[in-house]
């Protein structure tokens, strides 16, 4: 069983709005598998199907080799499940939340798995703290404990380091590549595309359907274009006089945009031209590789 | 069944973790008690009283006399015009004005029938037609009396005539307290809220924190989750009615006349049919002020009013009577009156008690149906 995902035509809608519209694909044992895209593309929606929280229009899913809809509650032992919002007990302390998720799992000799899981965290020293006083980051390390206590094979992560400081979020990630070690798979989303970088594999959502799926090095390599960062000011003047004068595409990013060129010698000049003519203060202008950023960008203009 | 025990094992250590909780469940049923023992009452002891009398004699005199020495009217003020009578009434300050107009010995004296006029606060409808039973009560014994010695002063024998006496004599409730009547169906009252309430909002913190959907995630069965989260209010409802039965007895002198164990059993029935409510509830609401809005208005106040805590059922209109046939409740305050009160058991209540545990099996269901539905 290399795939331990199995995901094959899957279908969701939402009265008119379909979530997740015709997806198949399938993931690896031992991988960590990524889904990028925008807020509403379907992402939370693919991992509630996953998890058994709610149930497909049409398409099958197979986990750990059983068919979801028939074995749910089977499924259900082997995998852990984090959501978006910190949802444990707040008025229980941390061992007592470690302790009711591990019973709940019927699992037994917990103790020494959950000083393990504490200490790794960096939870140690608070675990007599009743949950709701830990900070956000500190709580969903605390969400991420519970949902491995039970030791499951499958990790669904759902944007999990959203709204956490970056200090939690390094602690988690680390955690996060630990297990990857000890054999685990996971399956993650994200906004952040720093940590779609990190993923084994991406897929690239985008209003319920998949538009690309490869490592992020190949994604990369897929894009056939150049791209030409240029530092300038003011950003949105020159954003608005390359969308209005040109066919190019251009992103916009902070202090600087990025126009997507097939040709940078050819096309540098006029985009630089009506740069000026606009009054447009330009610091810099170099050519870059595409950043994953980039790519998806320009996929996602692409299939809209 | 072990999955059942932790869901239950931390259900009370969240309750040990929230005071208020506590308060909820051992200190309200106790506070509830006194103020409505004490306050809930209907009885009339003291009638707020005005006289306006305008014949100033002495059968006047004698007739104000007789209200006074009836312990019941308290004489406020003797109005000299209307708009003294007006001014009382109006203020609140009297229940009844007595107005006895001028030729009240006169009309007497001529054998003719003289008027009298009370005008009463009719605000409070209870009280005044209490209080009009009163005056008519002392009227009738006073003009009895002017036959009487009209008779013996015209020195005629009175010849032996039949008479009824009717002596009225009161089962269970002797005095006829409100007290008695109220206190008990507090109990009624309290089982409903610690449990149809509290379950409610328990299940729907759950969904409001995101635990629940991460209690799907495991190997819990929709059943296994029901039950360990209505278990721990069931057994909260029996404290309450514990607390509640002791109080009243320490507090109020009303002991249970009947079986302590049917009173248990019946409550475990009723209980049946709140939990099951509370789960619907929870069903249907997103937050937990939600969840209290429907349980307290939507389900609640109506059972309350239907149910004959208040007001007898028997003096509704038919179609709201058929109502109330379908409120738990109803049954639950029957046994429970009955219970206490007469001293009633299993014999006299079979059949509301069967009527209970088939509403309870019947909301349980449907309720943990709907809620089974709901999470997946």
């Amino acid at each position: 069983m290399n795939n331990i995902i199995e995901i094959t035509s899957l279908q969701k809608s939402y009265g008119e709005i379909k979530a997740v519209n015709n997806i198949s694909l399938s993931v690896n044992k031992g991988e960590m598998f990524g889904l990028v895209g925008p807020d509403g593309a379907g992402k939370t929606t693919m991992i509630r199907i996953l998890c058994g929280l709610i149930i497909q229009k049409s398409g099958t899913v197979k986990i750990l080799d059983k068919n979801l809809s028939q074995s749910r509650k089977e499924i259900q032992k082997n995998i852990g499940y984090l959501s978006q919002k910190f949802s444990l007990y707040g008025d229980l302390s941390v061992d007592e939340n470690i302790e009711f998720f591990a019973e709940i799992h019927n699992v037994k000799d917990y103790f020494e798995r959950r000083d393990e899981l504490l200490e790794f965290s960096r939870l140690k020293s608070f675990r007599n703290r009743t949950a709701e006083k830990l900070s956000g980051g500190m709580k969903q390390k605390l969400a991420l404990v519970c949902s491995l206590i039970h030791e499951p094979k499958i990790l669904f992560l759902d944007e999990p380091t959203t709204g956490v400081d970056p200090v939690s979020r390094r602690d988690f990630w680390k955690i996060l590549s630990k297990l990857l070690k000890d054999g685990i798979t996971i399956f993650m989303s994200t906004p952040y595309l720093d940590e779609a970088e990190r993923c084994n594999r991406v897929a690239l959502m985008n209003a319920g359907k998949i538009i690309a799926l490869d490592t992020p090095q190949k994604i990369k390599e897929k894009m056939d274009r150049q791209i030409i960062e240029i530092v300038c000011n003011p950003v949105r003047t020159a954003y608005r006089a390359i969308k209005k004068n040109t066919e190019l595409e251009v992103q916009m990013f902070g202090d600087r945009i990025n126009v997507v060129v097939e040709n940078y010698s050819s096309e540098l000049s006029s985009i630089k031209k009506i740069l000026t003519e606009n009054r447009v203060q330009i610091t810099d202008e170099r050519i870059i590789p595409p950043s994953l950023e980039n790519v998806f960008m320009h996929l996602i203009k692409d299939s809209e | 069944m072990k999955t059942i025990i932790h869901i239950i094992r931390k259900e009370f250590l969240q309750f040990k973790r929230d005071p208020k909780m506590f308060g909820i469940i051992l200190i309200a049923p106790i506070i509830q008690l006194i103020f409505l023992g004490y306050a809930a009452t209907l009885d009339l002891n003291t009638v707020h009283t005005i006289f306006y009398d305008q014949d100033k004699t002495t059968t006047s005199r004698n007739f104000i006399e007789e209200f006074k020495s009836s312990g019941f009217f308290q004489i406020d003020h003797y109005a000299d015009n209307y708009e003294d009578v007006q001014t009382y009434i109006e203020k609140g300050k009297s229940l009844v004005a007595i107005v006895i107009p001028k030729d009240f010995e006169k009309k007497i004296n001529r054998r003719e029938t003289a008027q009298l006029q009370a005008i009463f606060n009719g605000s409070d409808g209870n009280s005044a037609s209490i209080a009009a039973g009163y005056i008519a009560a002392i009227t009738t014994t006073f003009s009895k009396q002017i036959v009487k010695d009209f008779i013996d002063v015209s020195g005629r024998k009175i010849s032996t005539v039949g008479k009824i006496s009717a002596e009225a004599r009161v089962w269970y409730n002797p005095e006829l307290k409100t007290r008695n009547f109220m206190v008990p169906a507090i109990v009624g009252l309290l089982v409903s809220i610690v449990t149809l309430i509290l379950t409610s909002l328990a299940v729907v913190k759950e969904k409001e924190i995101g635990t629940l959907e991460q209690l799907i995630v495991t190997p819990i069965k929709p059943l296994q989750l029901i039950i360990g989260k209505l278990v721990p209010f069931l057994i909260l409802g029996f404290v309450s009615v514990t607390i509640v039965i002791v109080a009243m007895n320490i507090i109020f002198g009303i002991h249970v006349r009947g079986s302590v164990v049917f009173l248990f059993f019946s409550s475990f029935l009723y209980i049946l049919s709140t939990l099951g409510l509370g789960l619907f509830v929870s069903t249907v609401s997103k937050t937990q002020q939600q969840a209290m809005m429907i349980a307290i208005f939507a389900v609640m106040m109506p059972m309350i009013y239907l149910s004959g805590f208040a007001f007898p059922v028997e003096n509704m209109p038919t179609i709201i009577q058929y109502i109330s046939y379908a409120i738990p409740l109803k049954y639950f305050i029957t046994i429970i009156r009955g219970v206490i009160l007469k001293g009633n058991g299993f014999v006299q209540h079979w059949f509301d008690a069967t009527m209970l545990l088939a509403m309870g099996i019947l909301i349980l269901f449907f309720s943990a149906l709907r809620f089974r539905k709901r999470l997946e």
